[in-house]
């Protein structure tokens, strides 16, 4: 099997308390995964340090053998829609176009091209009639599915989202994973923060229990089970009651 | 003095064409500051820049406004780097640890300067301006560096314009683009020093950081642009500058650097208020429209729901509407007041006394409710 992301022996600190310790992970091409846990077992940690933002203590992440930066432009990345300001002077369009910055690299202007390129992306996610909207007058399933469009902008082979469903409505939740099933469909992978276990079964293939350590990982038949789920939630019960 | 004194008077002129630069300047830096939740690191640097003048002071032994800048200029640097390694190696916020270093640096600056002052013989006079401002004694070679300066800024900030926005709306989105955010910030945080050691003259330590945030938060009043934000940001700051010039000039004893800062401070709360869309009173107006339109759907949602329950051509008196789902009761004479409206509207419909839902009004409450729903 061909792996687009492989970790190794990753540990993160905050003011030397471990947050993640000692990830071995693999994910193949192709998969649409979740990585579920409790709340904070370390899930947007372990993406935010893939992607190079956090420096572990130790290990690495590397993309189809390479390390981030070589591999950095095949890389999509969808933030947590609550780690911006809303109320940013911008526009729909403005912000989806952001998608072609690091493919433009420093200096250049985004252009005509540029703006086609977010066009379309908009028009994917149901957003095309929201272009000129101002970012502040979005619901939060707008607001989720403009960060999607400014992901599929970055034409990336790989994606990361954090959180993609919180707080969306239900129309929009359905619009997400279709678009996540047909980006898989042609050959993406696509890497998802999940907190809902019950649709875990549902919409995805692949999936990583985590809690600060990798508990399971691997086909969702396989791996997502009472036994594992007990593992990945039940230190934290613990923890509660100690 | 007159309006054409400006033209005529030649160090009024000059003091003008300064503030009006300084204006301009922090305003464009001013924007990235407050968009970034940062205005506070104005405060803390011009604070911090005080010791940097007295020590240059001491070292050099001469009020050569140059040494005396680049010793603001380092101590100014210097706070906001101490601020960003405690955070970075500690459990304290950035706003507390801007706080700290704003009151260590500006203490450290005041006993520097009463030290100074207690030097016989020496040169001191004049450093303790550098509180308040002295406009007064800008010359033309300051005002040619401040063109400079604020010419550079200006350049750096439309080379970095995508770069500086994104790094403004979303730093995680900007790392993963290939724009490492430490060096980003690293600029941005020397450009807003550097303007405001530019300001010290001027406007002092004291007062130079409502230069940074008053012409920035003026201008979001107005715009949803950030390009206009930035445009309008400036012009703001350098009016304030030009009208602080000459109200100061033409009254005795108004010190310059304080009126401008009353200025810009006016210029922000009326735009705080009056602007359209963001402004408190034109908020107001629109959340009393709201609740006006809240109150006769919850009216029209009455009847809706009673409706429904029944046949749906069911007619319903005042005393029924009244006394239907307790939550929300309004006395009898607002609620026939309110269907009146209602009625004017199309959306109810009375015969004999009693009150009919139209199909309009079937319309209105389902999108309402859906609305709701979104």
């Amino acid at each position: 099997m061909e792996y687009a992301v492989a970790v190794n022996d990753l540990t993160v600190a905050y003011h030397k308390k471990p947050v993640l310790w000692d990830i071995d992970l693999e994910i193949p091409s192709g998969v649409l995964m979740a990585i579920v846990g409790p709340n904070g077992a370390g899930k947007s940690t372990l993406i935010k340090t893939m992607l190079n933002m956090i420096k572990p203590v130790t290990g690495e992440t590397r993309f189809w053998g390479e390390v981030y930066e070589k591999q950095r432009k095949n890389i999509g990345y969808v933030p947590q829609r609550g780690s911006v300001d809303w109320d940013f002077p911008t526009n729909v369009l403005d912000v989806v176009t952001m998608g072609t910055y690091g493919e433009l690299g420093w200096f250049k202007r985004p252009g005509k091209k540029e703006k086609e390129i977010a066009i379309r992306a908009l028009e994917k996610v149901d957003m095309l009639p929201f272009a000129d909207r101002q970012i502040s007058q979005l619901s939060g399933g707008q607001q989720q599915r403009v960060f999607l469009a400014r992901a599929l902008v970055q034409n990336a082979d790989i994606y990361f989202m954090d959180e993609p469903f919180q707080g969306v409505d239900a129309k929009t939740e359905r619009a997400i994973i279709s678009l996540l099933r047909e980006l898989r469909s042609i050959g993406k992978t696509v890497v998802v923060v999940h907190h809902d276990l019950q649709t875990v079964e549902e919409y995805f293939d692949w999936v990583t229990l985590l809690n600060k350590v990798i508990i399971a990982s691997g086909p969702v038949e396989k791996v997502f089970n009472e036994e594992n789920l007990m593992k990945a939630y039940k230190s934290k019960v613990d923890k509660l009651f100690s | 003095m007159s309006l054409i004194n400006i033209f005529s008077d030649y160090t009024l002129r000059t003091v003008a064409l300064g503030s009006a630069l300084l204006g301009a300047m922090s305003g464009v830096i001013g924007t990235y500051a407050v968009l970034r939740k940062q205005s506070l690191v104005g405060d803390a640097v011009s604070h911090a820049a005080l010791p940097g003048i007295g020590i240059a002071f001491l070292l050099t032994g001469s009020k050569n406004i140059e040494w005396l800048l680049l010793g603001a200029f380092i101590s100014g640097w210097l706070s906001i780097y101490i601020v960003n390694i405690i955070i970075k190696h500690s459990r304290v916020k950035y706003d507390s640890a801007l706080g700290m270093m704003l009151s260590v640096f500006f203490g450290l600056g005041l006993v520097i300067l009463t030290y100074i002052q207690k030097i016989p013989d020496s040169n001191q006079a004049g450093l303790e301006g550098f509180l308040f401002g002295q406009a007064s004694t800008l010359l033309k070679r300051d005002v040619i560096v401040m063109s400079i300066v604020g010419g550079a800024i200006i350049i750096i900030v439309a080379l970095l314009w995508k770069e500086f926005k994104l790094l403004s709306f979303d730093p995680e989105f900007c790392q993963v683009s290939g724009f490492p955010k430490e060096k980003l910030d690293l600029i941005l945080t020397t450009l807003i020093v550097i303007a405001i050691v530019t300001g010290l003259q001027t406007v002092g330590v004291v007062l130079m950081s409502a230069m940074i945030i008053a012409p920035a938060v003026a201008a979001r009043q107005w715009t949803d642009k950030l390009s206009v934000m930035v445009i309008l940001s400036s012009v703001f700051g350098g009016l304030s500058g030009v009208i602080g010039t000459i109200i100061s000039s033409s009254t005795r004893n108004l010190p310059t650097g304080p009126v401008i800062v009353v200025i810009i401070s006016a210029i922000s709360i009326i735009s705080l208020f009056i602007a359209p869309g963001r402004g408190i009173i034109w908020r107001r107006m629109r959340d009393k429209k709201n609740k006006k339109r809240l109150n006769r759907n919850i009216i029209l949602n009455n009847i809706y729901n009673l409706s429904t329950e029944g046949n749906g051509t069911q007619g319903y008196s005042l005393e029924d509407l009244s006394i239907s789902k307790g939550d929300f009761n309004f006395p009898i004479n607002t609620l026939e007041k309110e269907l009146e409206n209602l009625e004017t509207l199309d959306l109810v419909k009375v015969k004999d006394k009693k009150w009919y839902i139209t199909e309009k009004g079937i319309n209105e409450i389902e999108d309402f409710r859906g609305g709701l729903g979104e």
